[in-house]
């Protein structure tokens, strides 16, 4: 690629983006994973999903983990969830393993996962009632995270007439309430139109700089894991392990024009080699060269 | 208007089409109805003789086949004697629209003929209560087993291979049975009312609650949800409109266990109005009968689903309905 050789490398960072990470990485870890392994057993044998994944999560920091389809990626955030068990290694959150699912880890899912039959209040307060807090309390709670996610409004609408940037919203805000130690999210924007989702990353990056939460963030999408990410995990497919831990060097605040930035650019430069390798494997699609026999008359043309 | 606005595949028909189309399919059969009691050239294979003539078996009023009538008529005719008069006429057992409609009201309005015989509307209640408690049993059972079958693998793999079995096992088969453990009145009846639906039910719900979409679970469990708030707050209300759904697809298939169950010991109900009065030959007040279980079937089902949609305000498929 020629437009590479004028981008400075994605190792570059500036002072102010190092001192950024320095920062960071000297706040406590939150989440540790360690040599950890997935294999599925089906009928046609066993498929490993994953393998030795290692990687630290600090305090307050936005992972995002990216990687070809099929990778594993929705399988290590179950894993880290506790919806699935993993056959080797361990996870660690706050220095204790992981056995199952609870709310210390607060979890969107790409799907819609909002209980139809509550409203988008009663959808927020279901965690904080899970957890033995009284009626009225968690009902100011979640009139507070409306206010917050902009939805006092539809306090009383039910999911089916909110938009699907709006229950993610919710979706955010009902994992949220909850106080998890960190966020996990599964793709959570990818079934949004491009304008919505432009949105809600903003949103997400505006909730996440005022409170108190971890992130470990799921996404194909590179410019969204550039966008959103202090660090980037990223895998790669059969079996499922971490090429590298990219460090974003592009600076905070992030803005829609940082998309066409250098350091941006070299990032996503760095991404896409490591995801499309040159060499790679020949693509199945790629074989098929289109053979077209013309079905329309000569002087009748398109281009 | 273009035909294929009322053939697009599977797209919604506006509200004025669906009347429309709604009041035809109850038009049609009566149409049709209609045509055979009222054209005599469709269809009336008997004639009803108002003067027997010479024929020493004919009587006035009385119903005889065409062949009969026409060998008859010839017979009286070559040998010189009175030729016996009449108009073609359907068999008794097809009365004509009009008269149904009148033993419709008479039946509420008349006393029974027999000294020991029930009202119309005395027999209906009495099979509406048979219903009521049949369903009612067997709901209490079969609803909270079902959904712990679909909640729980081990619940399920304990119960459903016999409930498999048991449901092929006809329930009249259970009649005998039935009256010498609970005598012969309303017992044996509620009780084929429970063995006709309860197995069903049990396996019906069990689906529909495997049914609910597993990331709702798996959301509510992220939530910190534990088992017994999971059963009572998520699976439960998740399932409830189509449990309620389904409930309304059994009852349907109770009333049509009703006449089976009311022929048990004595007999009583409405089928014991509809043997009485077809022992009798009022067959217009046995369609009078048959009709009023129809409507009384189709009343309560829509009054329940005009209830499921203000229950289920939530719920975008029972809303379509
Ligand atoms: N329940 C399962 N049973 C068997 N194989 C599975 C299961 N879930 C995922 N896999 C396999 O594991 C690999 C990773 O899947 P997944 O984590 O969903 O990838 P991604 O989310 O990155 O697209 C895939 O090859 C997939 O076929
Ligand atoms: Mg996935």
């Amino acid at each position: 690629m020629n437009t590479t050789s004028h981008l400075p490398s994605y190792l570059e960072q500036s002072e102010a983006v190092r001192n950024r990470f320095d920062r960071l990485k000297s706040r406590e870890v939150i989440l540790e994973v360690k040599h950890l392994g997935k294999d599925y057993k089906t009928t046609k044998g066993n498929v490993t999903a994953l393998k030795d994944v290692n990687f630290k999560t600090h305090r307050r920091e936005f992972v995002c983990v990216i990687g070809p389809s099929g990778c594993g990626k929705s399988t290590l955030i179950r894993i880290l969830a506790g919806l699935e068990s993993h056959t080797s290694g361990e996870v660690l959150l706050d220095g204790k393993p992981v056995t199952g699912p609870g709310r210390d880890r607060g979890m969107v899912f790409q799907g819609y996962t909002l209980f139809p039959w509550l409203t988008v209040k009663k959808n927020v307060m279901f965690g904080l009632e899970m957890n033995n807090v009284s009626t009225d309390d968690a009902g100011r709670e979640a009139e507070l995270w409306l206010e917050l996610i902009g939805l006092e409004k539809f306090a009383n609408a039910f999911p089916h007439e909110l938009s699907g940037g709006m229950k993610q919203r919710v979706a955010i805000a009902r994992a949220l309430v909850n106080q998890p130690r960190i966020l996990l999210m599964d793709e959570p924007f990818g079934a949004l139109d491009a304008q919505s989702r432009v949105k809600m990353q903003t949103y997400l990056l505006e909730i996440w700089r005022n409170i108190d939460i971890t992130v470990l963030f799921i996404t194909h999408d590179l410019d969204e894991a550039i966008f959103l990410a202090d660090r980037i995990l990223v895998l790669k497919a059969h079996p499922g392990e971490v090429q590298e831990l990219i460090e974003v060097p592009v600076p905070r605040p992030r803005s829609a024009e940082q998309f066409s930035s250098p350091e941006f650019l070299a990032t996503k430069a760095r991404l896409e080699a490591l995801i499309h390798p040159q060499e790679a494997e020949p693509d199945q699609d790629a074989e098929v060269k289109p053979q077209m026999i013309r079905f329309v008359n000569v002087a009748d043309n398109v281009e | 208007m273009n035909t294929s606005s009322w053939f697009a595949v599977r797209r919604e028909l506006s509200q004025n089409k669906k009347t429309k189309l709604g009041v035809a399919s109850f038009l049609l059969p009566l149409l049709i109805w209609c045509m055979v009691s009222y054209l005599p050239f469709i269809w009336h294979p008997k004639v009803l003789i108002s003067n027997p003539g010479d024929v020493d078996y004919f009587q006035v009023g009385m119903l005889v086949d065409k062949a009969t009538f026409r060998d008859e008529l010839s017979n009286m005719q070559s040998t010189g004697k009175i030729a016996p008069q009449g108009q073609p006429a359907n068999p008794i057992y097809l009365p004509a629209p009009h008269e149904v409609a009148k033993a419709f009201y008479t039946g509420f309005t008349t006393a029974p003929e027999q000294r020991d015989g029930q009202w119309l509307h005395e027999s209906l209640w009495h099979s509406i209560q048979i219903i009521f408690w049949g369903f009612l049993i067997s709901s209490l059972i079969g609803v909270p087993l079902g959904i712990l079958c679909g909640t729980y693998s081990a619940v399920s793999r304990l119960n459903e291979p016999f409930v498999e079995f048991f449901r092929y096992l006809p329930a009249p088969a259970f009649g005998a049975l039935a009256v010498a453990i609970l005598g012969i009145y309303d017992g044996p009846k509620i009780a084929i009312i429970v063995i006709g639906t309860l197995f069903q039910q049990i396996l019906i719900i069990a689906n529909t609650t495997r049914k609910l979409d597993y990331a709702l679970i798996e959301a509510a469990m992220t939530l910190g949800t534990g088992r017994i708030k999971l059963l009572f707050r998520v699976i439960l209300p998740g399932v409830l409109p189509d449990i309620y759904r389904d409930q309304r697809i059994l009852l349907g298939w109770a009333w049509t266990y009703l006449i089976v169950a009311e022929l048990i010991g004595t007999s009583s109900g409405i089928t014991w109005f509809i043997t009485q009065q077809a022992r009798y030959q009022h067959f217009d007040n046995v369609y009078a009968a048959i009709f009023m279980i129809g409507l009384l079937g189709l009343g309560g089902d829509l009054l329940l689903a005009v209830l499921g949609k203000r229950l289920f305000r939530w719920n975008l498929s029972a809303n379509k309905e």
